[in-house]
């Protein structure tokens, strides 16, 4: 049986007392948006690109607290001018980045950012670890989190499972 | 009656008490500095469109504290999703003051969509700002920057004047670290360590 990631997720984000968390939907985050968003010491915050996740980490860092971004792959080429900050400002973000447009992808369309991802990111000064497996999510994220710079956690499609366009 | 933009942040910015203030990245950030470069200010100067969003962010994090965020309308429309965003979480404690002179002021003057018309607080409103209005009366805007239950949108409008730079400082790291220093005292360091 498969560990349990968004609960292990869930609890390493509440053990590093990360009150704020930005989020754009993606189907392999759900259940760790319902679990902050069941949450009474977190803030869930719905952004319209995942750009705005990188404004809100900066004033949420600047007033004191921690928080994490939770995003697909698509998401990371949305934030590439806004993310300088966090290298000149030196924030520490977490960015958890559900991976599509890997091994198994129908969808054509999601590969060429997928394939990018984790270039983009470095290239932006952002230090990319990836996930293969389910139990590696937690530690990884646990780790980032004591990073004083920006991180991301790169959630390989493997973990997720390959989306299904049958349904 | 013709408003001029240092003006405006001037008399927004005295006596300003405990108030937390981010501007957006080019003129408005030259506007707060022009005012007295202070600890409790956070000018960018990059991250266009992000600056509503970091008083969004600040606005959460101190929820007992007031943040107002004063830029320009072409870094607005960058981020005009974030009123969106704004209008679901509802944070009492922010307010966004656009200084809007219709033109991209940083790059030869070139007009925005608000020459054309765009009515940023018709956005501000139809996304559910408490209050959301196009003013020239700052006296009842510094009341609603400091008392007033938000969030709060105003758009001032001015001249398109073009003035001498007054420029903050430009090390990111450092303008982050007094701003902390400032708001969360000792803790700011204990929290960097903790984490």
């Amino acid at each position: 049986m498969q560990p349990d990631w968004p609960q292990e997720v869930h609890r390493a984000l509440g053990k590093a007392r990360v009150r704020i968390v930005g989020y754009v939907p993606d189907a392999g985050h759900s259940r760790l948006i319902e679990l902050c968003q069941g949450d009474r010491k977190m803030l869930s915050v719905v952004l319209t690109t995942e750009e705005e996740g990188i404004g809100l980490a900066a004033g949420a860092w600047l007033g004191g607290e921690k928080s994490v971004l939770l995003m697909q792959s698509s998401g990371v080429g949305n934030v590439i001018n806004a993310a300088g900050v966090l290298k000149t400002c030196r924030i520490p973000l977490v960015m958890i980045v559900t991976m599509r447009g890997e091994e198994g992808e129908f969808n054509t369309w999601q590969v060429p950012m997928g394939t990018a991802t984790p270039a983009v990111l470095e290239a932006m000064g952002v230090s990319v670890q990836r996930a293969a497996r389910a139990e590696e999510v937690a530690p990884l994220v646990s780790d980032s989190l004591k990073n004083p710079h920006a991180t991301a956690v790169l959630i390989s499609q493997l973990v997720i499972g390959i989306k299904s366009f049958q349904e | 009656m013709i408003l001029h933009r240092r003006q405006v942040v001037k008399t927004l910015l005295s006596e300003r008490g405990d108030l937390l203030v981010v501007a957006g990245l080019g003129s408005t950030a030259w506007d707060i500095t022009a005012a007295g470069d202070a600890p409790l200010n956070f000018p960018l100067w990059g991250a266009m469109g992000q600056a509503a969003m970091i008083g969004l962010g600040l606005a959460l994090a101190q929820p007992r504290r007031r943040v107002l965020v004063i830029t320009g309308d072409g870094e607005m429309l960058m981020g005009i999703g974030s009123l969106a965003t704004i209008g679901v979480q509802q944070p009492s404690n922010l307010t966004l003051v656009v200084i809007d002179n219709e033109r991209y002021g940083e790059t030869g003057m070139q007009e925005t969509h608000t020459a054309h018309g765009v009515d940023l607080a018709g956005v501000a409103r139809a996304c559910g700002f408490k209050y959301s209005k196009t003013t020239s009366n700052l006296k009842s805007l510094r009341s609603i920057i400091h008392k007033g239950a938000g969030p709060n949108f105003a758009v001032v409008k001015v001249a398109a004047d073009k003035l001498p730079l007054v420029l903050p400082p430009l090390d990111g790291v450092a303008l982050k670290d007094r701003f902390r220093r400032a708001l969360l005292g000792d803790s700011a360091e204990v929290l960097s360590q903790k984490r």
